[in-house]
């Protein structure tokens, strides 16, 4: 295993070293390390199983993998707070199983079933956790950004120092309303940090054909005044090292902050993609040679923070909570039909 | 001598306030001097002079209000006489143009939701919709207005007018001319629990913004199996203003009204106006309120009570007959009263159904009316195709097939994009003459 990253460890001073006792080498502390892998873990095992399910018939409709972009949903939420809030575009499951949203509640949601996080009425695209503090989930590209801007705009209103954090992809980086939303967000100072997750691929378009100046998304925030950073979106320790700037400057006051993440998806745009539009070589060469998952698990061999046999411990035990939220999934009755007509209005 | 008249100076205008001369009588006017300043229904206005020459005369003293469009208010060029027995003169001319505000004085039914013996106030619509939009605010912080020019330029309709002096810029807030946005924007504040009033200056620009109302806002409760909620109000002038064609005069109601998770509201009177405002902010779903920018000058009876709210969802009979029931809503109560006024004249009695809510629309009432009347006919300025009042005919049909003496009449805007050509506008929208028509053909007479 070659895996490799663009990340380059900053040297710490003394004073770090002291005040984290289990710092490595890497820069993170060796709970850093084991909570990032256990966390990608559950993302990329989550969603080979979605898609085991989607191929027997269990999930209907659009299904749209997160494998190979898990470093950037972690490495966010490590850098986050509680009652900060997320919110994404379709390509959601990761971001979802981040935030803590029990893994059975979103597999039975994906399977359309009454235990679902939804109740079986929004699918794998339309999911929420008010308790979580995600707010969606939203089938319309675009679509989240201005809505995460008003979440933070809800923040800013109340004084609270929350910040919040909108996703979107490199395909919805030309919607227009993503740059109405930077000029209002900057305009008003809003803590808002836009993650541009850009995986080169808008659908089947490559960001090279599809978008001017594709080579930095990010730097379109720069008309706004917003400051904007390119991150190494495989690597988990860049996202968080990032994250944990964008966050200081939102607490701060100082309004909102872009990052863009370069990203990869090993899968198709959703499960009825064949992906004829970029080569194997070029799929097999990033799962080689920059997996997130495989830079961690290397990291933690190598500084010898656990052994092979504790990996595979945390491996099996995940493997049981997958396997779980997917026999609930696949055993749970659908909504009763009385459910089609309940939740159109709030009282009533 | 030029006459200076009155300008108009906003399509709907048809009179003002003369606020304030700014030259006096003998002082040499140069083209382009400002000489006098106008308050209209939406802003103060300056008037620039266009010909040169002495003030010889002011017709329209300062302070004059309700002052109609092309009165002579001055005279410019030299005078052959002394200006004093000219402004002596004038006089009568400035106590004709001087007319009371346009009070309806239509019957109205007596509303039962008012208590008995509760004091009216006159108030215009514009007025009615401010003071419950102030009241809200002062009750709940969270509450907040956002759209474009709704504080420092006091609100495009003056509906917000003063409300930034009041609430401060943190919670009346002007924002950029982007619809698709700030909707967004606002919607998202309503998933964190804020209660935001989005104003669009009219809600033809609301076709940028559509996808946040009816994705975002509509859909979310539902699609997140009942977590999140958007207590939210959309609101602003709907339907056609006058002289303003096809892009800027189009009725929303039937758009909004066929989606489930909008609550729609379209009322006609202040009273209702203010009422449904108030339930519009307290309604923890999505409410589309459709104002009118003919309607927002004129004034009617409003109770003057500390909470007047009125229910969402009820219709009520604006005036009680028994030979035809006329159901309209919004400005196509207009034509509904004009047209029960000669249909009275004849003996015929219409019963006025005035809709207010379109979404949930009220058909018990409208039935129990067509019990009585065996006979119905209903009035919108939109389109006829899909309309409100197609789905008023198919409710009544439904509900009310045995009762029916003659098939539902409808009376609807022609099936055109609005017209810019005055003759050609009027063509367009629904007239009484057409509302008596449609009555007279279902009554066979």
């Amino acid at each position: 295993m070659a895996v490799k990253s663009a990340y380059i460890t900053r040297k710490l001073s003394k004073a770090e070293k002291a005040e984290k006792s289990n710092l490595t080498n890497s820069g993170f502390t060796v709970e850093e390390e084991l909570q990032a892998y256990k966390e990608m873990l559950l993302i990329r095992r989550f969603e080979e199983k979605a898609g085991q399910l989607y191929g027997m018939g269990f999930i209907g409709g659009f299904c749209h993998l997160y494998i190979g972009q898990e470093a950037v949903v972690v490495g966010m939420q490590m850098a986050q707070k509680e009652g900060d809030q997320v919110i994404t575009s379709y390509r959601d499951h990761g971001h979802m199983l981040a935030c803590g949203m029990d893994p059975k509640g979103v597999m039975a949601e994906l399977t359309g079933r009454r235990g679902g996080l939804s109740k079986g009425k929004g699918g794998s695209m339309l999911l929420f956790s008010r308790e979580k503090q995600f707010f969606g989930g939203h089938g319309i590209v675009g679509a989240q950004v201005p809505l995460g801007a008003g979440l933070a705009f809800a923040n800013k209103y109340r004084g609270n120092d929350h910040v919040s954090v909108a996703y979107f992809g490199d395909g919805a980086a030309n919607q227009g309303q993503v740059y109405e939303t930077f000029n209002m967000a900057s305009i008003w100072k809003l803590p808002c940090i836009f993650i541009i997750e850009n995986n080169r691929y808008a659908m089947g378009t490559a960001a090279t054909r599809s978008t001017a100046n594709a080579e930095q998304l990010g730097a379109r925030g720069a008309a706004f005044g917003i400051p904007f950073e390119q991150v190494d979106g495989m690597d988990v320790r860049a996202v968080k090292e990032a994250a944990d700037r964008a966050v200081e400057h939102c607490r701060a006051g100082e309004g909102p902050y872009i990052l863009e993440m370069m990203t990869y998806r090993y899968r198709g745009h959703s499960m009825s993609d064949p992906a004829k539009y970029r080569s194997k070589e070029e799929v097999q060469k990033m799962r080689e040679e920059h997996d997130p998952i495989e830079q961690v698990k290397a990291r933690i061999l190598n500084g010898k923070l656990a052994t092979e046999d504790e990996l595979k411990k945390i491996d099996a035990d995940i493997r049981v909570i997958v396997t779980e939220a997917a026999e609930f999934a696949q055993n749970d009755p659908e909504p009763d039909a009385s459910e089609l007509y309940t939740d159109i209005y709030v009282n009533g | 001598m030029p006459n200076i008249l009155m300008p108009a100076l906003s399509p709907t205008m048809e009179e003002g306030k003369l606020a304030k001369w700014l030259k006096n009588v003998g002082d040499m006017v140069k083209s382009g001097d400002v000489i006098a300043e106008i308050e209209t229904d939406k802003a103060t206005m300056e008037v620039e002079a266009v010909d040169e020459g002495p003030l010889s005369a002011i017709l329209v003293p300062a302070g004059t209000e309700n002052v109609k469009v092309n009165t002579p208010i001055a005279v410019i060029g030299e005078a052959d006489a002394a200006p004093a027995p000219k402004a002596a003169v004038a006089a009568p001319a400035v106590e004709a143009v001087v007319t009371a505000p346009a009070v309806v004085t239509a019957t109205i039914a007596p509303d039962t939701d008012i208590p008995e013996g509760t004091e009216m106030v006159s108030m215009t619509v514009r007025e009615a919709i401010r003071a419950a939009m102030s009241e809200e605010m002062r009750a709940d912080p969270d509450v907040f207005l956002m759209g474009e020019e709704v504080g420092q330029y006091q609100g495009a309709y003056k509906i917000s007018q003063g409300m930034l002096d009041e609430f401060g810029p943190q919670r009346v807030i002007d924002t950029p001319i982007t619809e698709h946005g700030f909707t967004g924007l606002a919607v998202g504040a309503a998933f964190a629990g804020l209660k935001p009033i989005v104003e669009f200056m009219t809600f033809n620009f609301a076709m940028q913004a559509i996808d946040h109302i009816i994705n975002s806002a509509a859909k979310t409760l539902y699609m997140s199996g009942g977590q999140m909620g958007c207590p939210i109000v959309f609101r602003g002038a709907n339907g056609a203003a006058a002289r303003v064609a096809a892009q800027h005069s189009q009725d929303y109601a039937a758009w909004y009204g066929a989606i489930p998770g909008l609550k729609v509201v379209m009322p006609y009177t202040a009273a209702d106006a203010k009422g449904l405002m108030k339930a519009a902010i307290r309604d923890p779903n999505p409410v589309v309120f459709l104002e009118n920018e003919i309607l927002y000058g004129k004034s009617f009876d409003v109770p003057k009570l500390d909470d007047w709210v009125v229910p969402i969802g009820k219709a009520r009979i604006h005036r009680a007959g028994k030979h035809v029931t006329i159901v309209a809503f919004g400005i196509g109560m207009t034509y509904a009263i004009a047209a029960a006024d000669k249909l009275a004249a004849e003996g015929i009695e219409a019963e006025i159904i005035d809709l207010r809510t379109i979404r949930p629309m009220d058909i018990a009432t409208i039935v129990e009316s067509v019990k009585k009347t065996n006979r119905c006919v209903c009035v919108e300025e939109g389109y006829p195709q899909f309309s409100v009042t197609s789905e008023l005919a198919a409710q009544i049909m439904t509900h009310a097939f045995d009762y029916l003496d003659a098939p539902v009449a409808r009376v609807a805007g022609k099936d055109v994009p609005m017209p810019y050509a005055a003759n050609l506008e009027k063509l367009a929208l629904p007239n009484a003459d057409e509302v008596v028509q449609a009555a007279k053909a279902v009554l066979y007479v």
